[in-house]
């Protein structure tokens, strides 16, 4: 069993987490409310990920991510060392590719907060600042909530991107499911099957938390 | 007055994405259907047997193949590139490939003791490794690493690429390498391991990576000639790197062909254009 895989995978997962959330909250609400030109445009480029393999996005970051080009040199001076297999550049790798699990559940959320308590409170004299934290966060939570888990749980099992960024770096960039593809090459099936079945058993609860959170949401709209 | 804001919505949380991915997967499974329909393979390509080739190989398969379709008249051959123990690992498991060209000895071995193979095939090529800097890198590559390990030595080298050695056999060779000059505990920080030596390959053609340690026959392909300058390991670096390769059980007759080709002049003659040198094949194959 390979644990510094298992705790860089779950880092990975909780950072990405906290640094993609704000961002998918504001993409989530923006296209729940606001229209404006090229927002079927925006839409797409945000569920893009859905789509494209993920060696796509890895070959793409692998050339992005090179000394040369701009983002690679901001970060070298900055960090002294490359972009690709870095944490750093996992985190951004897996932010971009993690993009629509949360955006797309934030914006159904902020979707399901009724038009007439956003107008209420604009009426009543909020800001739009307090309105977004005292009437849409509290009844649009059940979807960032789900954005967050799904995404935590989808940079676990991200594979085709670290693969082709990561360099396999043990305690930086051997992420779990790396981990699992470099024993089954190696023909070690005993570790390549625990660590499998330890990131089912992640995979698994992360899921029914989600169905349990959506359940209590529809249930609590019923009443 | 009933206050419209407290209807019951329909918009609700879960389903709106859930019919989201339902729809893009009824979707792709449609396009798919219609793709299957639509490739209707010509006649020729659905022959073609499908060799498993080592990664090493891939920058000069498509002239080992051309040379055997103009030998055999216009026999193609369908062609999968990685790394060995990964076709290793398929194969035990079933994978349809009728020939396997690998990049060590150990897997085929290995694989014939698993009753896979008929016979455990033969050497056909033997590789060497070399060291490749890119463009712009602190080093200058030569046969014994001494500039490379200067470089190491004053904190020039930020990452170096090998294939993994876990299942890579010239992520072994190079590990070797390293060992043998005294690098190794000195590069182990540095190292990022690429899946195959193609990935290698492409971390250090990128600029990613500031070197590598790469087969002689993928450092002469002329998008790494164009890439950065190599040189070709001191041989008594590793040990050298025995291409075995070996026929399925069913192995169709053009995949028989192929494998006898390969043991002729032509196919040595553009071995050797690629850096792989050829074993005695008079020798009997080894169990």
């Amino acid at each position: 069993m390979d644990w510094a895989a298992l705790r860089l995978s779950l880092l990975l997962g909780i950072v990405t987490v906290v640094v993609l959330m704000p961002l998918g909250a504001w993409l989530g609400r923006l296209f729940a409310y606001r229209r404006f030109r090229g927002r079927a445009l925006a839409e797409a480029l945000v569920a893009l990920p859905l789509v494209l393999p993920p060696t796509v996005l890895g070959f793409y970051l692998l050339v992005a991510f090179a000394p040369d080009t701009l983002p690679g040199r901001i970060f070298q001076a900055v960090a002294g060392r490359t972009l690709a297999f870095s944490f750093e550049g996992l985190v951004l790798a897996s932010a971009i590719a993690n993009l629509p699990f949360a955006v797309q559940p934030a914006q159904n959320g902020f979707a399901a907060v009724p038009r007439a308590l956003r107008e209420a409170a604009a009426c009543a004299g909020l800001s739009p600042w307090r309105a977004f934290w005292r009437v849409e966060l509290p009844l649009a939570w059940p979807g960032l909530l789900t954005g967050a888990i799904l995404t935590f749980a989808h940079t676990l099992g991200e594979f085709g991107v670290v693969l082709m960024v990561g360099g396999s770096i043990p305690g930086d960039t051997r992420t779990l499911a790396i981990s699992i593809y470099d024993r089954v090459q190696a023909l070690d099936e005993a570790a390549a099957g625990l660590m499998a079945a330890v990131l089912l058993v992640v995979a698994l609860a992360a899921l029914v938390l989600t169905t349990l959170l959506a359940r209590r949401r529809e249930g609590a709209r019923d009443e | 007055m009933p206050n419209p804001s407290h209807r019951p919505r329909r918009t609700s949380l879960l389903p709106a994405p859930s019919r989201r991915i339902a729809l893009a997967g009824g979707v792709t499974l449609a396009l798919t259907a219609l793709g299957r329909a639509a490739l209707s393979q010509p006649r020729a390509a659905q022959a073609a047997p499908l060799v498993a080739v080592a990664a090493s190989l891939s920058q000069l398969f498509a002239e080992l193949a051309a040379a055997f379709a103009a030998r055999s008249g216009g026999q193609q051959l369908r062609p999968s590139f990685g790394a060995t123990g990964n076709f290793a690992r398929q194969i035990a498991q079933g994978a349809p490939f009728e020939l396997l060209l690998a990049a060590d000895e150990e897997s085929v071995l290995a694989l014939h003791a698993r009753g896979v193979f008929a016979d455990p095939g033969l050497v056909f090529a033997l590789g060497r490794l070399a060291l490749f800097a890119p463009h712009g890198a602190p080093f200058a590559p030569d046969a014994m690493l001494a500039d490379l390990g200067r470089a190491l030595a004053v904190g020039a080298i930020t990452r170096f690429a090998i294939a993994n050695p876990a299942h890579a056999p010239y992520g072994r060779a190079a590990q070797q390498a390293l060992v043998a000059r005294g690098l190794w505990e000195a590069i182990g920080p540095r190292l990022v391991f690429g899946e195959s030596v193609s990935a290698a390959a492409q971390f250090a053609l990128s600029g990613n990576a500031q070197g590598a340690l790469l087969p002689q026959s993928l450092v002469l392909a002329p998008r790494m000639a164009a890439g950065g300058r190599a040189a070709l390991l001191d041989a008594a670096l590793h040990a050298p790197l025995r291409h075995r390769m070996a026929l399925a059980r069913n192995a169709s007759d053009a995949a028989r062909e192929f494998y006898v080709f390969l043991q002729g002049a032509e196919a040595g003659a553009i071995l050797a254009r690629h850096g792989l040198s050829r074993p005695d094949l008079s020798r009997p194959a080894a169990d």
